[in-house]
């Protein structure tokens, strides 16, 4: 959220959650409630960065209207984005498909924890903890801490 | 003239800047106490000089001087003041001078009071620090600079975003900056450290307190930012995921899992490799940041000026400083004395824990934000990485951070038992896990995370009162000596449960609003009624017309009322501004506990039987404002560790000397 960012699309964002215009909605609260959770998954094509929930731009209405169609015929989730990556590609998904080109995306991150903790593994078994051993001094100070 | 002025002062700044540069190097080469001294005193040079040139276009914003040509672009007569002097940070190059008085800001603040510091590694961060100021100086001068004229006066200014003419976002820059910039001091200490070959505690010691200063600042910023999207943007959410957030909040990350393993350094000689590290990389962080927003290289909905031949530059300036420190680590860190030994079970390792998955949360964020450059670059496909990416990859890393994180406060350093801490947690154990199946079971909408995010928040709140109370003793000795410990008890601990419980208070309102939030939307005509849900009712009364400064408005006024009782009245607006030709609308927060009943005022339509009507938009949100009052609680429990004696800044060195037994206390 920075400062002087927000200067030139922003003035699309003041009118945003389109989404919800009461004139546009499916008669059928559980298919608009799906359409409305699918739209989120939407890219709005032409915007900067919003999802087809969020924008007011006519493409993101026509998006819209196209999902509700097919939600109310009861096309399942699959069909109607794959629908949708027909027409206008894979950019249109806000969540990446999980395909062998984006592997790297999606388990990357798990792979960085897997090899640190494989690499902490390692080098704390190479390095075994001595035993801690107090001097006499030590041993009074510490009681001394213990009791206040 | 006072422009003039103010253009002649930056460019003495860039200046200093070179000789603070060039003469600590020199002194500390040369052992000379002399050259060293002169360097400080071109570092606080360098900020009055800064300092000169951001007043000087305050004064061109207030005094609307459009011969200038950023407050042309940037201002308006009709502002009023308070928009006038923010707008000098509205754009791109009045913000670079913002970054600028942050980044000479800090190195004089490093030369003028780390005396406790060991002179070599003084003089030489207060030469890095001169570094960084050369690069940045030098852009804003040469590449950015606010203060230029105009051939030809404008005899009006375009004005301000209207968005941007709110006093969250007026106030967040100052926050976010000084936060950003924080981190480049322990860049530089971080640098230097390599550079003398020295990594110990006392070294962990001085990055600890500005760490501490960046992170809170940075967490005030990220949230001052988030509310203002939160009530300004009209959409009742409060973080997007989008790249420009991402900027901000990576940096952040990095700076927390810093402050978690230079605690590990400070108090056991351990990690001290990777604690510098994570401090050469939050600045880095914080420079991407600067890059990607500016460049325009990613698709954000906060598009800056977008200038390739500027994101080029400050990409240059990434590379060079960057790339320097992590050559340098590279050569360096390998000869790196080797710190204490810990067992795998053992606070050392719960904090290593922490840093592990902070790192790879850190990394999900930084390949959500670039890979569709990547993907575009590697195999030309356009693809999109949006919010169920990142909630569901970054969401599963940061519940395993939250997981372990009540264990390792409790943990013992060096060695630790682990059945024996699990022992003292089963009640917070038992409560997060019936606070999480009661959520589950009466929550509407049913929702898993709601239940999971629930369940952590309480696990997380209920571990870290446990340590409290361990601390305390309470139960096992006597109310007042109970008592006693806690006051005696030292403010960094104070400031990491206050940290902790923030971080849970965050979570719950995330949780809660996330998946409780209810929206209704109607067209009303005067003497409508809505029913937002809850039992919450709202009518609306009038609408009227209201003249502000520099903008005409249409305010509703909507009753609203909860099972039939009247609650609040609630007057959103939507506003013209005739300077720019935009509309923005003004939201209505009518504040029940920790929730939200928002309110928009939409566009106007044909209502029901003709009559006019407007657009409403109701929201619920339920818990909203925890999530930025936790946010709010772990930056003041920043600002309480800092409060710590034994962090004071300038105090490190007499308190090692009279407080021998520092290492030994049982702090965090």
């Amino acid at each position: 959220m920075r400062l002087g960012g927000l200067l030139a699309v922003l003035g699309a964002l003041a009118c945003l959650a389109a989404a919800e215009d009461p004139a546009d909605q499916l008669p059928n609260p559980a298919q608009e409630a799906h359409a409305r959770a699918l739209f989120k998954e939407i890219r709005c094509v032409v915007c900067q960065n919003e999802s087809i929930d969020d924008s007011e731009a006519e493409v993101a209405g026509n998006l819209r209207q196209a999902v509700r169609a097919q939600v109310a015929e009861g096309r399942s989730d699959h069909q109607i984005k794959a629908y949708l990556v027909q027409r206008y590609g894979e950019f249109i998904l806000l969540r990446p498909v999980f395909s062998p080109g984006n592997a790297l995306l999606w388990i990357g991150p798990f792979l960085i924890v897997l090899a640190g903790a494989g690499v902490l593994a390692f080098r704390t078994r190479r390095a075994p903890v001595p035993e801690a051993r107090l001097t006499d001094a030590e041993e009074a100070k510490l009681r001394e801490l213990n009791d206040f | 003239m006072i422009a003039e002025l103010g253009a002649f002062a930056l460019i003495l700044a860039f200046v200093l800047s070179i000789a603070q540069a060039a003469l600590s190097a020199a002194g500390r080469v040369r052992n000379s106490a002399a050259l060293t001294g002169a360097g400080e005193g071109a570092a606080a040079g360098a900020f009055i000089g800064v300092a000169a040139a951001f007043a000087a276009l305050v004064h061109a914003f207030v005094t609307s001087d459009f011969s200038v040509v950023n407050v042309a672009a940037n201002s308006h007569t009709a502002q009023p003041l308070f928009y006038k002097i923010t707008g000098a940070w509205g754009s791109h190059e009045g913000s670079m001078l913002l970054w600028c008085l942050a980044l000479t800001g800090y190195g004089a603040v490093v030369a003028l009071t780390g005396r406790g510091l060991p002179w070599r590694l003084k003089a030489t961060t207060v030469a890095v620090q001169g570094g960084l100021g050369v690069l940045f100086l030098g852009y804003t001068v040469f590449a950015s600079n606010p203060l230029l004229r105009a051939a030809s006066p404008a005899i009006e200014g375009a004005s301000l975003n209207p968005l941007l003419q709110d006093p969250f976002f007026a106030i967040h820059p100052p926050f976010l900056y000084s936060g950003y910039v924080g981190m480049s001091v322990v860049f530089s200490l971080g640098v230097a450290a390599l550079v003398e070959g020295r990594v110990d505690a006392a070294w962990a010691r001085w990055v600890r307190p500005w760490s501490l200063v960046a992170w809170s600042l940075l967490t005030i910023g990220i949230t001052l930012g988030s509310f203002w999207s939160y009530y300004v943007l009209g959409w009742g959410g409060w973080w997007a995921w989008d790249p420009v957030e991402n900027a901000s909040f990576m940096p952040w990350l990095v700076a927390t899992a810093l402050l978690h393993s230079a605690t590990v350094t400070e108090k056991r000689g351990a990690m001290a490799a990777w604690t510098v590290f994570l401090a050469l990389l939050a600045f880095t962080f914080s420079m991407l940041g600067a890059f990607l927003v500016r460049s325009g290289i990613l698709t954000s909905v906060h598009a800056f000026a977008l200038e390739p031949k500027r994101g080029i530059l400050l990409l240059d300036i990434l590379g060079v400083a960057a790339g320097s420190g992590f050559a340098l680590f590279a050569w360096r860190a390998p000869s790196l004395p080797p710190g204490g030994l810990f067992a795998p079970i053992s606070r050392e390792s719960g904090l290593l824990l922490n840093n592990l998955f902070l790192s790879a949360a850190t990394v999900s964020v930084l390949f959500g934000t670039l890979y569709p450059l990547i993907a575009q670059a590697a195999f030309g496909a356009a693809v999109s990485v949006g919010p169920p990416y990142f909630n569901l990859v970054f969401g599963s890393l940061m519940a395993a951070v939250l997981l372990i994180l009540p264990i390792g406060p409790l943990m013992a350093w060096k060695r630790g038992e682990l059945a024996g801490v699990l022992q003292r947690l089963w009640w917070a154990a038992l409560a997060a896990v019936v606070a999480g199946a009661l959520v589950f079971a009466f929550h509407e909408p049913r929702k898993a995370f709601a239940g999971a995010g629930v369940a952590l928040a309480v696990w997380l709140i209920g571990g870290t009162l446990t340590e409290l109370a361990e601390r305390a003793r309470l139960g096992r000795t006597s109310l007042g000596e109970s008592g006693r410990r806690l006051r005696v008890l030292p403010r960094g601990a104070w400031g990491m449960t206050f940290a902790h419980i923030g971080l849970g208070v965050f979570l719950l309102g995330a949780a809660i609003d996330g998946t409780g939030k209810m929206e209704t939307a109607k067209v009303m005509a005067v003497g409508d009624q809505i029913d937002a849900g809850g039992g919450y009712h709202l009518s609306l009364d009038q609408v009227g017309q209201v003249d502000g400064p520099n903008y005409v408005a249409q305010r509703g006024t909507l009753s609203v009322t909860r099972n039939g009782k009247p609650v609040c009245t609630a007057t959103p607006e939507r506003h013209f501004y005739p300077a720019g030709g935009q509309s923005t609308s003004k939201v209505a927060l009518c504040l029940r506990g920790v929730s939200d009943v928002y309110v928009v005022f939409g566009e106007q339509r044909m209502g029901s039987g003709g009559a006019p009507g407007w657009l409403v938009r109701v929201y619920w949100n339920p818990w909203a404002r925890m999530i930025f009052l936790g946010p709010l609680l772990m930056a003041l429990g920043g600002g309480i560790s800092l409060s710590d004696r034994r962090l004071r800044l300038g105090l490190p060195r007499r308190a090692t000397q009279t407080r021998g037994a520092a290492a030994m206390e049982p702090a965090e």
